[in-house]
């Protein structure tokens, strides 16, 4: 096979005299041999210079095809442009059509690329100030507009959609629940390790059930779950709607004269706000459970006197105050990721960049939530 | 330019089949797509594949791409069985046969010259200037205009997407072109167009062309073969002549159904 190719590759052998070049070429000038095809051209031009003309003989030429074609019309063109004429001979009829066929024309350079400058860097940050602005602009917008939809569905309980709603929540919910339990119970474990570890040096060790029962009850509970869920169905939120955009699945909803906003946006924020809640409740007894056992096995408080001492510690508000924030979070989520999915333009690259920044968003945004309830809390004496 | 054409004698070739599909079973689940198909594509051919829709035509082509895997079956191209090659010889087949999908499968993230580089920049050692300008002639020869080598395939028509799908087929000057209804979503004149260009290729680079096709017009007017698909088999094949014959219900509904007497008329 090898030695076959070594045969067959294309060949220029050329020799000039009296102010003309005369080449002979041969072999296979295809795109097979498309390194060698430009070698040897290469090698012809050179050899051309200075020449009056040149002739080509492309009778032993094997096989031709739109590379090889392109090549030798071009080299014609370029030694033309220098006043060295070029002629082909011998060439075969079916190579003449393709020589035709590919018939050297000059093509537009591309327009390069610019190196990035330091005003290419201010540029993105003043774009990247104005998208945000304009994002949130958006944000406002869509939320009135899912309101809206919602009083909507509220007012004709017969638009309700409530198998979108139901197949939402397994989803979003239910099929949640393992990762978000284990993740929760592990964090409690953690912060109860650390707070009993910390905690011994002043010999203040049963303190660690305040710890645990407030931090989580109040803070780590709402924000894990919120962040899986960001995670979790946030972005698969955001992929639905985006390939759907893509495959012009939303403009058909459109044009049937359904709003894309009532059968897809509604049903999936609707669950995320039952959702959440209902994962965030489940998410801080995982952690709960997991702080109770590190206290138990490690440092020796048993589950009787945990529970007591949770009891007397912790009011129902420090519980209620985790659960508040729980909707809030999830419209925060919702919102993001909708916005995001209806941004997706045509291409996979686009869709990948939406999902990324729909999870980086809504992660940030419910941080930045939390961080208002905190204050908002604090001010109230809540 | 076709005038200077020598013209295409099949006896002149020796009937070279470069692809030989035999007893092909492809199936999903309990349903047997193709049953026991056999089917030559001979070099230098354009076969035109007809059938009804649903009954495999595109399983058939995504059979012998390698996309679907067969339940029996034997597969040949350019003489030897797919099978039985090993991986760097299965690769070395697939340079040489470029393929058209239904729906362009262009990359959506690449401009269009891009796409077309893609094939040359993996297979290939060229130059940056000749990389640019084979990818533009080869956009140019589908019919492209050169302002359309920077746009994403988002901001394609339909029949730019195809054409530009076809200049990515071309890409690497293949020897055989898998075409899966590469007129259909083109307007007449277009359609007509890019039979022509097919026909020009295929004289000029001695392509074998396989063509999944419900253009009348195109089966009339460049294929030399057609082959009917029914029931999981083979039903007819033959130049347009031997399907006008042929006894066969649904061959005979399709070759003289008020359509085909339009084509056929012209």
């Amino acid at each position: 096979m090898r030695q076959e190719t070594a045969a067959n590759e294309p060949r220029a052998e050329f020799d000039g005299s009296g102010g003309e070049l005369r080449a002979e070429l041969s072999g296979n000038w295809t795109v097979e041999h498309a390194e060698r095809v430009e070698h040897e051209i290469n090698e012809l031009v050179a050899a051309a210079e200075g020449e009056g003309r040149a002739l080509l003989d492309l009778s032993r030429i094997e096989r031709l095809d739109t590379l090889g074609a392109w090549v030798l019309d071009r080299t014609r063109h370029d030694l033309g442009g220098r006043g060295i004429a070029v002629d082909f001979v011998g060439a075969r009829p079916e190579h003449h059509i393709l020589l035709n066929e590919v018939a050297y024309r000059g093509f537009q350079p591309r327009t390069e690329k610019r190196a990035t400058t330091l005003v290419d860097v201010f540029a993105d940050v003043g774009e990247a100030i104005v998208r945000a602005g304009r994002d949130f602009v958006q944000g406002i917008s869509l939320l009135g507009e899912i309101v809206t939809a919602l009083i909507r569905v509220l007012l004709v309980p017969s638009r309700f959609r409530l198998p979108s709603l139901t197949n939402q929540l397994e989803q979003i919910a239910f099929r949640g629940v393992p990762i978000i339990v284990l993740i929760s119970f592990l964090v409690g474990c953690i912060v109860a390790q650390q707070g009993i570890f910390q905690l011994q040096r002043f010999g203040a060790q049963t303190f660690v059930v305040n710890l645990v029962g407030i931090l989580i009850l109040r803070e780590l509970g709402v924000l894990l779950t919120s962040i899986m869920v960001a995670g979790r169905s946030g972005s698969a939120f955001t992929a639905e709607i985006g390939s759907m955009k893509m495959r012009e699945e939303i403009d058909a909803l459109r044009v049937m004269g359904l709003d894309p906003i009532e059968v897809l946006i509604v049903p999936r924020v609707l669950a995320l706000v039952i959702g959440l809640p209902l994962l965030t409740f489940l998410s801080s007894i995982a952690a709960l459970v997991g702080g109770g056992l590190v206290a138990w096995i490690y440092g020796d408080i048993p589950p009787d006197a945990f529970l007591a001492r949770l009891k007397a510690t912790i009011g129902l508000n420090t519980f209620l105050v985790g659960l508040i924030k729980a909707p809030f979070m999830a419209l925060v989520i919702g919102v993001i990721a909708s916005i995001e999915g209806i941004a997706v333009q045509g291409s996979a690259e686009s869709l990948g960049r939406h999902v990324t920044s729909s999870v980086v968003k809504a992660i940030f945004m419910v941080i930045v939530l939390d961080g208002f309830f905190a204050v908002f809390f604090a001010a109230i004496n809540y | 330019m076709l005038q200077t054409l020598p013209e295409r004698t099949m006896t002149e070739r020796d009937r070279e089949a470069v692809i030989r599909v035999r007893g092909l079973d492809v199936g999903f689940g309990e349903r047997l797509v193709l049953n026991g198909l056999d089917l030559d594509v001979y070099r230098g051919e354009i076969l035109g594949f007809v059938g009804p829709s649903g009954q495999g035509k595109s399983v058939l082509t995504r059979t012998i791409l390698g996309l679907i895997p067969k339940r029996a079956g034997r597969i040949e191209v350019f003489g030897e069985d797919l099978d039985a090659m090993s991986i760097a010889s299965r690769r070395a087949i697939e340079r040489r046969w470029g393929v058209l999908f239904q729906q362009g499968a262009l990359f959506s993230s690449l401009t269009v010259r891009q796409n077309v580089q893609v094939p040359m920049r993996e297979h290939l050692k060229l130059s940056e200037r000749l990389l640019d300008e084979l990818a533009m002639l080869k956009i140019e020869m589908v019919g492209l205009k050169p302002d359309a080598a920077d746009k994403l395939p988002s901001e394609l028509s339909g029949g730019m997407i195809k054409r530009a799908s076809l200049a990515r087929a071309l890409a690497l000057d293949p020897e055989i072109l898998f075409l899966d209804e590469p007129t259909s979503g083109l307007d007449p004149i277009g359609a007509g167009e890019f039979d022509d260009l097919i026909a020009t290729l295929q004289r000029t680079l001695g392509l074998t062309v396989f063509m999944v096709t419900h253009d009348l017009d195109s089966l009339y007017t460049v294929c030399d073969r057609i082959a009917a698909l029914g029931e999981g088999k083979i039903i007819a094949a033959g130049p347009i002549e031997d399907m006008l014959a042929s006894d066969h219900p649904w061959v005979r509904a399709y070759f003289h159904g008020k359509r085909a007497r339009a084509a056929a008329g012209q």
